[in-house]
């Protein structure tokens, strides 16, 4: 049960989330080719270490905001709302979707 | 069978620190016979204060089992009282009148048959399941029930009462697990620093080990306690237990024995977290070293000192510490004969201890035999470092003091204190404890180093015996296993199951880890020791299930339908009207008089601002930049992949202000996917969201009648079809209520109007609706006889026509899609589906035998037996005395007219031709429009 650091509400209980996922660039729609497209709907870097995401605060503030997080350790390091907030991709979650974070065991340090 | 409970033969005198109530005594039966006990008493002192040696018979080789720890690890001491089964005898208080049974006996505890297992141990080797009982696989059932006989524990039992089982959320800034010593030092230090403090206990009553030392101890022990009852801010949990440390220290905490309920989850986020559990005293392996009589010191100490039992006669005492010197001297002065301390520090050494039901005879290192029934070991200390783990850490073996201690790698959230983080004097320790307690609460402070102490390494003497009691797992099984090649602490554990048990390792696993290490030749850092996962402790189901807090979500008019008899539906977290009665008969009435439906859970999302037409030429696939004031039109929205995600209607309310419709199911979905373009990807836009689903309650009324009554209660609207036409909306007042709007659209086919009311006041026009129009026919309608309307006009519903793959074309929305807007949420697939071709699509059925209604998902099969499609939506349809539905089907299929193969669930298979339109009743809309 990760802390996630929402940018208005302080640190929250993961429940209270919705991870939307890793920051992705939208192509352009009228340039883009199938190909980019899709690795826009379902390719993502997936790093063990730090990435950039968004996360949406479904029971809480109702923001959208970014996040940098160690994916191994699922330590946060900055949390921001406006601007560079990566866009969306892909189809939102059903209703009632929550996140479930797991501890990583016997992780390396980050 | 004797009626009066055996004498207290092995009850001592009072003892200055004894939990017992001399003065409460209580009756109850163990294995069928009358048993006493006093209050305060556990389930095993009690009997063992009556002479009872034996409590229980092994998992596997159903030998005999005594008390060994007198602890609420005590393998052998794991019962059944009453309803509830593996209650630990050794730590559960003793009840008036409780039914306390043996477990995994048979027939009794005294005569074991399956203790004939021992005559043929040398065929059951651990892991022997993985190469027995396999072939022939016909018999599987017969193994499983001559197994179950063998290795069967407690009773479930189908008629016990369902108990409550609470759940509760804390925020304490300090979390003290383990409440001896050194824990409530560090509880008190950190209340006096300011700090809300959470002490939890395994125990009934604070205090540790100090709850069975000498004078000095118990007076000690009493100032701590004191200091504990002085601070408010210390909210102390005995009987209870931490059972897990998760990320950012959520803490699950287990409370047992409440008054009310059986157990109750603490879910807390703690600030920081004080490991203080103390140091489990761990058994020495030999032979014989689980027969009923062998004890740890711990034990004998606990026995006589806070329950005044004598644990036997004639005592041996193998002694490596100075509580093992302690024990020897506890025991004298309980009157037990101590025939001898065998001091293993200047080599001394227990090989063998003989006796079948019972300790008879224990053969020491140096050769000679001596007879006694009580065997005691004290040869060294455990360190429970799983709440470490979970923090992260890696403990690290000390060889020189023979057992491990907290790594480097702890959280700075997280500190240990007492005989986990090291050695010392009693004040020694108690001083540590002040400190880390105050860096706990301030975060400052320096917390002085413990020395650690040197201890003989003693594992395993010179025989092989039990390592885990619980599974039955002897330190020879473990050396076969490494020979077999399971040779890594992970597979060993796996493939033997040791340290699987109940205790979890807590008692095993050092051993075994020793044996294993021995057997690989490499030391016991090398070799390491598994993973340590919560639960710590036993949880039960019920504790983890807790309380259900799940909301259900009803409409204003929800009293109405419950009085009407109206069949509840569960939608998600809404209850809604299924049917009043007969749909067919609802659906008859809507056609030929007027309907009226609770659509309320319908989302709706108030829209304001001058981009809302950008918004919604974004979202939905048709255009909407030219809607005019008054008008609504209908909407289809796919995701990104072009999949179909939500439709809906959407009306231009008024300058800048637009209403937006969508699913019910679909409402808090479809609002979090606008905010997320307004929050990302479009923040330039000007467009304010608010959803107003449960704001309104929404009825429609429909049916040839429904103009006329709606009419009957809005006076300042123009109903004429000239001046309402379809598609349109207007707001004015209804029965007496401002605010309503209302739009003409028609799901179910008919003319209808459907009306929003402030929902304060929805139950107000509903019955205003049904008493004003009960000439015109006026009657209430389900969800059921709206779907059949519904799919009689061929309207298909996003998520039941439709499914994730389900892209726009598939759906046979080519008339709606425009693919010549600059950009819209899954344009670019859409286009890209277009000029594939070849997809599936959703089209008409109607089965050729037309009183055959087919299973909504019966597969449609081709020739060969190939699936080429589905049935999506299919009732009766009492409207055209035939049923009707809706499915996919691959696109050479789709030209009207065209016979299908529908194969039933029950293998019947039928055919079906696709209609020319998806709607099978008035396809025009003639009825809609009028």
């Amino acid at each position: 049960m990760i802390l996630v650091p929402c940018p208005h509400c302080g640190p929250r209980n993961v429940s209270e989330f919705r991870h939307v996922g890793e920051a992705t660039a939208r192509p352009d729609p009228a340039s883009a080719t199938p190909a980019q497209w899709r690795a826009y709907l379902y390719l993502r870097r997936n790093p063990a270490g730090w990435t950039t995401e968004t996360w949406y605060h479904r029971a809480g503030c109702r923001a959208f905001f970014g996040a940098e997080r160690h994916t191994v350790t699922n330590q946060f390091r900055r949390s921001w709302s406006g601007g560079e907030v990566s866009p969306l991709a892909g189809t939102p979650a059903e209703l009632g979707g929550g996140v479930d974070a797991s501890t990583a065991e016997g992780a390396p340090e980050p | 069978m004797s009626t009066k409970p055996p004498p207290a033969t092995h009850r001592l005198g009072p003892q200055l620190g004894e939990v017992i109530d001399r003065t409460r005594p209580l009756r109850f039966t163990w294995d069928g016979a009358p048993h006493e006990g006093y209050a305060g008493d556990t389930i095993a002192s009690a009997l063992a204060a009556g002479g009872v040696r034996t409590f229980s018979r092994s998992f596997k080789y159903h030998r005999p089992r005594g008390i060994l720890t007198a602890s609420f690890h005590d393998p052998g001491c794991i019962v059944q009282a009453g309803d509830e089964p593996n209650v630990r005898a050794a730590h559960r208080r003793v009840e008036a009148g409780a039914s306390v049974t043996p477990q995994n006996v048979w027939p009794s505890l005294r005569f074991d048959v399956r203790s004939a297992n021992r005559a043929v141990s040398r065929f059951l080797p651990p892991g022997f399941y993985y190469k027995t009982f396999m072939k022939p696989e016909r018999l599987w059932p017969t193994y499983q029930k001559v197994l179950k006989r063998f290795a069967s524990g407690g009773r479930v039992s189908a008629t016990a009462a369902i108990g409550y089982f609470d759940k509760r959320y804390a925020h304490p800034e300090v979390l003290v697990a383990g409440g001896g010593p050194a824990g409530m030092a560090a509880a008190v230090a950190a209340a006096e620093a300011g700090a809300s403090v959470m002490l939890v206990e395994e125990e009934y009553d604070l205090g540790g080990h100090l709850r069975w030392g000498g004078a000095e101890e118990l007076a000690f022990l009493a100032e701590l306690r004191a200091a504990v009852a002085a601070q408010p801010g210390i909210e102390v949990l005995t009987n209870s237990a931490v059972t897990g440390r998760y990320d950012d220290n959520w803490v699950a905490v287990l409370q047992r024995g409440l008054p009310q309920h059986r157990e109750r989850l603490i879910k807390a986020r703690v600030g920081t977290l004080i490991v203080a559990p103390g140091l489990i005293e761990r058994p020495y392996v030999f032979e014989g070293n689980d027969t009923p009589g062998v004890m740890l010191s711990t034990a004998v100490r606990r026995l006589i000192k806070l329950y005044a039992v004598r644990p036997g006669e004639r005592a041996v005492v193998l002694s490596a510490n100075a509580d093992g010197d302690a024990a020897a001297a506890d025991l004298e002065r309980a009157g037990v004969q101590v025939a001898e301390v065998v001091d293993a520090r200047r080599g001394g050494d227990v090989v063998r201890v003989r006796g079948s039901r019972s300790v008879a005879e224990v053969e020491l290192g140096d050769g000679t035999k001596v007879a006694c029934d009580l065997v005691v070991m004290a040869v060294g200390w455990t360190a429970p470092t799983g709440l470490l783990n979970m923090a992260g850490d890696r403990p690290a073996y000390r060889p020189e003091a023979a057992r491990f201690l907290p790594g480097e790698s702890l959280a700075p959230n997280v500190l240990a204190a007492g005989g986990l983080a090291g050695d010392g004097s009693l004040d020694q320790l108690v001083e540590h404890a002040r400190a880390v307690g105050r860096r706990a609460a301030t975060g400052e402070g320096a917390v002085p180093d413990l020395e650690v102490h040197a201890h003989p390494a003693l594992f395993r003497g010179r025989t092989h015996g039990m390592v885990d009691l619980s599974e039955d797992i002897s330190s020879k099984d473990i050396v076969a296993a490494a020979r077999e090649g399971y040779d890594s602490v992970e597979l060993v554990k796996r493939y033997t199951t040791v340290t699987m048990g109940p205790a979890q390792g807590k008692l095993e696993t050092v051993n075994a880890v020793a044996v294993l290490a021995e057997a690989t030749g490499r030391s016991i850092q090398a070799t390491g020791t598994t993973v340590w996962r919560p639960p710590h402790v036993p949880i039960t189901l019920g504790a983890l299930a807790g309380r259900m807090f799940e909301p259900v979500r009803h409409s204003p008019m929800q009293s109405w339908h419950e009085a009407h008899g109206a069949v509840p539906l569960v939608a998600g977290q809404w209850i809604r009207p299924d049917r009043y009665g007969d749909p067919g008969a609802e659906v008859r009435n809507v056609r030929e008089r007027v309907g009226i439906i609770d659509v309320t859970p319908l989302g709706k999302l108030d829209l304001r601002g001058p981009d809302v037409p950008k918004l919604l030429n974004q979202l939905y696939v048709n255009k909407w930049s030219k809607l005019e004031v008054g008008a609504v039109r209908y909407g289809v929205m796919c995701a990104e992949d072009g999949v179909v995600l939500d439709d809906g209607v959407t009306g231009h309310l008024g300058p800048d202000h637009y209403l937006m419709s969508t699913t019910s199911s679909g409402a808090a979905t479809v609002w979090e996917w606008v905010e997320s373009w307004l929050q990302t990807e479009r923040r330039e836009w000007r467009v304010h969201v608010t959803p107003v689903t449960t704001a309104y309650a929404s009825i429609n009324v429909a049916g040839p009648n429904s103009r006329e009554l709606l009419g009957r209660l809005s006076d300042d609207v123009d109903l004429s079809s000239e001046a309402f036409p379809y598609m349109r909306v207007r707001t004015g007042s209804i029965a007496g209520v401002g605010s309503c709007f209302m739009w003409r659209i028609g799901f179910t086919g008919e003319l209808s109007y459907e009306i929003h009311v402030p929902a304060a006041y929805g139950l107000h026009v509903w019955e205003a609706l049904l008493d004003q129009g009960a000439d015109l026919g006026a009657a209430p309608f389900g969800v059921e006889a709206q779907r059949i309307m519904r799919l009689e006009k061929g309207h298909a519903i996003v998520g039941q026509d439709t499914d994730g793959l389900t892209q726009g074309y598939g759906a046979a929305l080519d008339w709606l899609i425009k693919l010549d807007k600059d950009d819209f949420a899954g344009k670019t697939e859409l286009a890209w589906q277009h000029e594939r071709g070849g997809y599936p699509m959703l089209v008409g059925l109607h089965p050729t035998d037309g009183s055959v209604v087919p299973d909504e998902a019966s597969q449609i099969v081709d020739a060969r037996n190939h699936i080429v499609g589905r049935i999506t939506s299919s009732r009766w349809s009492p409207t055209l005395g035939r049923s009707v539905c809706l499915g996919f089907v691959a696109r050479h299929l789709t030209e009207p007219g065209t016979v299908v193969t529908v194969q039933l669930p029950d293998g019947r298979r039928i055919t079906a031709a696709v209609t020319p339109e998806l709607a099978s009743f008035d396809p025009e809309g003639v009825r809609l429009r009028g």
